[in-house]
């Protein structure tokens, strides 16, 4: 099992912002050390992170080549058992609440995949029911008619539960641990089971454990006053993740908090260049990992993000459910940043010289 | 210089990836200008059901197209990949590529036998990427696959070729041919296999993310064939001293 407290621990020790020499240093090695990283992160010269964008550049093209994929997210049920004070979705947040027919799911699929997408993301609220699981796994063989790579980003299930999912064609598993900080992570989860955290810890491992391929982390910025702490730990459980499970394609996603209708609570902000820290300095401890960008954030950013670790874009999101099929008014888990649509920002990646990619995965 | 492989008769001793390239457009560019005849290209980019770009659009009918497993986990889904992509291409040679490490991305041997075992019984020209192993290269000529492909170093890393001792013996004591694979950064890195022996290289990174891919990638032609054609004359050997050009002990022998 991740080994939290021995994580949380080294960080603890290391907190230390290093002098430039140190920083300028530690870019000059091959391989960085955890405690490396942790003084990187703790490190906001600007120069020093000039150079390891330079460097950041340089493995992920040679890991990824010129390529950003594109992939796009389908929210099938806004139906949450969960209380999370940072979610638009929380039962606790009183609005309208649907899951798509079978066929709208089709229709909103078919919309989908006349845009060019060759992957989808299905998303659910933390619906932990026997229904619930079954209208998924129903969503999941008709998105095997349209998509050879299938992505999930629900409550956590169980072994036998993402094994049946295996089963039907289920490629990857989104599951962020949100926070590793276990007061902050009591203090925003008010209830329901999200509330349990080894649990939600450990579904990860019985996700890989069941056949998944492709398993996507995360820690949302902001939730923790300590975010430089959580980003630490986030790619702390990865390591530990790909050194037991060497098979699987990793991703990371640091995404920050956005407002959403009804949103009541404060956080903590995290600004641009610690954001831009984060993604270079996580490709630069692990190479060949994929970054993962969402249309949380603005286009300018995402533009300028492409080349410097980014190796996945989302695009023309629409974060309440369904809506790619005919406009909805369903309300959003949050705000979208990147409005542009999947053109728009194909042309936007071929102008930096890149190439955008729809498939990763070929249904076997 | 041509020489026969998986049944055909190639011109060109490099061959190009496909994976990496910052446009499809430019790999018809890399073909015509550097005289390619055979590509790799990853099973999920040929996709015929969407309405994006298709790279088999751009890659002319004469050319090879060598399928790659790359994503295979296990020899299952290598074996799997590979009947998908001779559907979707047409091409019967396929790249075995099972990495077992998400670190150095490094080959699993012992996957990769067992998925060439059953690709060559369906028919394939099999080409396995592989560890510099002589033993695990031997298995798979007994196998009957077309040719073996070690890596250089590991993918994307630019070292050149780092087990150099190793790939010699693999070159010296099979008989089928070696491409090098992986790892090769420039063009010298290239012409030292060849002048080894290597049959061919298989160049991905260091032509996709080059500035100018279609320049590298002549500039790595000439070296493959530079590296080929001192090897066919045969090279000289290194040594400590210098030869002089008239015997010193000539007048021990009347000279």
């Amino acid at each position: 099992m991740f080994n939290l407290e021995e994580m949380s621990k080294l960080y603890e020790e290391n907190i230390k912002e290093p002098t430039k020499d140190e920083a300028i240093d530690i870019l000059s090695k091959e391989d960085l050390s955890d405690v490396d990283f942790i003084k990187l992160l703790n490190c906001d010269d600007l120069d020093v992170l000039e150079m390891a964008a330079r460097e950041a550049r340089r493995i992920t093209e040679a890991y990824f080549g010129k390529n950003i994929f594109l992939y796009i997210p389908l929210y099938i049920s806004n139906y949450c058992s969960s209380g999370c004070i940072y979610c638009g979705y929380s039962c606790l947040n009183k609005i309208e609440r649907r899951r798509l027919s079978l066929d709208e799911v089709e229709e909103e699929m078919r919309a989908i995949k006349k845009k060019g997408f060759n992957s989808i993301l299905l998303l659910t609220g933390e619906d932990d029911t026997k229904e619930g699981f079954e209208y998924l796994k129903s969503a999941l063989k008709i998105a095997k008619r349209f998509f050879p790579e299938i992505l999930i980003e629900t409550g956590p299930l169980t072994f036998e539960g993402y094994r049946e999912l295996v089963e039907e064609g289920l490629v990857g598993v989104t599951l962020y641990q949100e926070t590793y900080d276990l007061n902050t992570y009591e203090a925003v989860h008010l209830i329901g089971r999200k509330r349990d955290f080894y649990r939600r810890l450990n579904a990860i491992e019985e996700a890989i454990r069941s056949g998944v391929r492709e398993i996507n982390i995360g820690c949302l910025l902001g939730l923790s006053t300590d975010f430089k702490r959580d980003v630490f730990l986030t790619i702390m459980h990865g390591k530990y993740l790909l050194k037991k499970y060497p098979k699987i394609e990793l991703s990371i996603s640091f995404p920050r908090i956005r407002p959403f209708e009804g949103m009541n609570f404060c956080y903590t902000k995290v600004d641009d260049l610690q954001f831009v820290k984060f993604i270079v300095y996580t490709r630069l401890l692990l190479k060949n990992i994929g970054i993962n960008i969402s249309t949380r954030e603005g286009k300018e950013l995402r533009d300028n993000l492409i080349g410097l670790g980014v190796t996945k874009m989302s695009a023309e999101s629409r974060t309440g459910v369904g809506g790619y099929a005919r406009d909805n008014p369903s309300p959003k888990q949050f705000e979208i940043s990147d409005d542009r649509t999947v053109d728009e920002i194909l042309l936007s990646i071929k102008s930096k010289g890149y190439n955008a990619e729809f498939t990763n995965w070929v249904m076997i | 210089m041509s020489f026969v492989i998986g049944g055909k008769t190639i011109s060109s001793r490099l061959f190009v990836g496909t994976g990496k390239l910052p446009n499809y457009e430019i790999i018809r560019d890399i073909i015509k200008e550097a005289q390619i005849d055979v590509v790799t290209v990853a099973v999920r980019r040929a996709n015929k059901n969407g309405i994006r770009e298709n790279i088999l659009d751009y890659i002319p009918k004469e050319t090879v197209i060598m399928v790659n497993t790359s994503g295979a986990r296990d020899h299952r889904e290598a074996v799997k990949i590979a009947l998908i992509g001779r559907e979707l291409t047409n091409s019967n040679w396929i790249k075995v590529e099972i990495e077992a490490d998400t670190k150095y991305l490094l080959p699993d041997n012992e996957e990769t036998i067992k998925a060439c075992e059953i690709l060559v019984k369906e028919g394939f020209e099999v080409f396995p990427y592989i560890s510099p192993d002589l033993v695990v290269a031997k298995k798979l000529e007994d196998i009957g696959v077309s040719a073996v492909m070690p890596l250089g170093s590991p993918i994307g890393t630019n070292k050149g070729i780092v087990a150099k001792e190793l790939l010699k013996a693999i070159i010296n004591e099979i008989k089928i041919p070696v491409i090098v694979d992986a790892g090769i950064g420039r063009p010298s890195h290239a012409a030292e296999a060849m002048e080894l022996g290597a049959e061919a290289c298989l160049i991905n990174t260091a032509i996709a993310t080059a500035k100018d891919p279609v320049k590298m990638a002549k500039a790595f032609k000439m070296a493959i064939d530079s590296g080929r054609m001192a090897f066919e004359i045969g090279i000289l050997k290194e040594k400590e001293y210098a030869d002089a050009s008239s015997p010193l002990t000539g007048f021990l022998r009347g000279v």
